[in-house]
C-alpha cells in the first residue's frame, strides 16, 4: 500500500487569487520583503496496490481526470510505501 | 420537430428555475427538468446546463458536475451534433467536460460580480444568433470565476474559426478594456464549439426574458435556437 501526496500548482502565467490576497495581507502587516506568494494544493490519499508503478499510474490518472485541470495547473506526485492507512 | 428544452439540475444549480420559467412562461416553449442522476435526455432536443454552484464548486468549478451520469448523455448528444447551451456554471462544466476548450479563472478583481453588462454578437451562428449579427444586448452577469483563459495557440484557433460568439462591450457596442468586467482574454463572454452546436456563455440570458421585470434582451438566443429547430423540420419535410 502507498500513501500518495499530490501537489497541484497553478502555472506561473495564471493568476493565483489566494496568493495575491495573501500578498496584499503581507503588505498590510508591514512585511516589506515578501512577494510573489503562490498558494498550492496538497492532496493526500492511500492507494491499495503493491506495485509502485501501478500505483503511480493510478494516481496520475486520478490527478489528470479530477484533481488538476491541465489547462491551468501542473501536478507532482509523491509516493511513500506504508503498511496500513 | 418542435423545440423541447431540457434543463439539467445538479445539486447546487440555482438558475434552473429561472431558465425553466423564461422558456416556458415568457417564450412559451416545451421544457422539462433533467435530474443529474438520470441516464436519458428524455427526447429533449436542446440541453441547457444552468448557472449555480454545482456540488458546491469544490475542487474547481464544474469539476465534479462533469462526472454526473447525465453528463455522459450530454457529451454523446453534443458529439452527435445536439444543441447544448451552458450558462455561467454551465459554461464552466462544458469546459471541464472537454466540450469546449479553455477554462474560467477567478475574476481579475478577485470579486464576485453581479451586474448588468453589454454583450456584442461577434461571431456568426445559425443556431444561437441567427439574424442578430453585431447585435448589442444588455444581459446580467453573476459570477466569481468568469475570466476566460486559454493558451495562445487555442485562442488563435478560436479567433480564426470565428468561435467567439459574444464579447463584452459598452452600451454603444464598442469592445474595450473598461467594458470587460473580469479580465477575460479578448473580452470573451461566450464561445461555441468547433462544430458550432455547443455554446458556453458567462452572462445570463434566462434572467433577461421579461419586459415586466425590465429586460428581455436575452430572448433572442432562445428564440434563435427554437427557429433553427423548426426550420430544420421544414427542410427535412421538403
Amino acid at each position: 500500500m502507498f500513501k500518495a501526496k499530490v501537489i497541484i500548482k497553478r502555472r506561473k502565467s495564471i493568476l493565483d487569487p489566494q496568493g495575491k490576497a495573501a500578498e496584499q495581507g503581507a503588505e498590510l502587516l508591514g512585511f516589506k520583503n515578501i512577494g510573489h506568494v503562490r498558494i498550492n494544493k496538497e492532496v493526500e490519499f492511500f492507494v491499495n496496490l503493491d506495485s509502485r508503478d501501478e500505483a503511480m499510474k493510478e494516481v496520475k490518472e486520478f490527478s489528470e481526470k479530477l484533481l488538476a485541470n491541465p489547462i491551468m495547473e501542473d501536478f507532482e506526485v509523491f509516493l511513500e510505501e506504508v503498511d496500513e492507512a | 420537430m418542435k423545440p423541447k428544452f431540457g434543463v439539467v439540475v445538479f445539486p447546487g444549480s440555482n438558475c434552473d428555475h429561472d431558465a425553466y420559467y423564461s422558456l416556458k412562461h415568457e417564450l412559451g416553449y416545451e421544457v422539462e427538468f433533467l435530474w443529474h442522476k438520470e441516464h436519458s435526455l428524455n427526447e429533449c432536443n436542446v440541453i441547457i446546463l444552468p448557472g449555480g454552484f454545482s456540488y458546491g464548486d469544490y475542487i474547481r468549478c464544474g469539476a465534479v458536475a462533469k462526472l454526473s451520469p447525465i453528463m455522459n448523455e450530454v457529451v454523446k448528444f453534443a458529439n452527435d451534433g445536439g444543441i447544448v447551451l451552458g450558462i455561467c456554471n454551465g459554461f464552466q462544466i462544458l469546459c471541464e467536460s472537454g466540450l469546449l476548450p479553455g477554462v474560467l479563472l477567478k475574476n481579475e478583481s478577485l470579486k464576485f460580480i453581479c451586474e448588468d453588462v453589454y454583450l456584442k454578437v461577434t461571431g456568426k451562428s445559425e443556431i444561437f444568433t441567427n439574424g442578430h449579427n453585431s447585435k448589442v444586448a444588455r444581459i446580467p452577469i453573476a459570477h466569481g470565476e468568469g475570466n476566460y483563459f486559454i493558451e495562445p495557440d487555442g485562442l488563435d484557433e478560436l479567433e480564426k474559426n470565428g468561435q467567439v460568439l459574444f464579447r463584452y462591450c459598452d452600451a454603444s457596442g464598442e469592445i474595450n478594456k473598461s467594458a470587460n468586467p473580469h479580465g477575460s482574454l479578448n473580452s470573451i463572454a461566450g464561445i461555441t464549439s468547433g462544430q458550432g452546436n455547443v455554446l458556453g456563455m458567462m452572462p445570463h440570458p434566462e434572467r433577461a426574458c421579461s419586459t415586466l421585470l425590465g429586460n428581455d434582451d436575452g430572448k433572442f438566443i432562445f428564440s434563435s435556437i427554437a427557429e433553427f429547430i423548426k426550420k430544420k423540420e421544414v427542410e427535412n419535410v421538403l
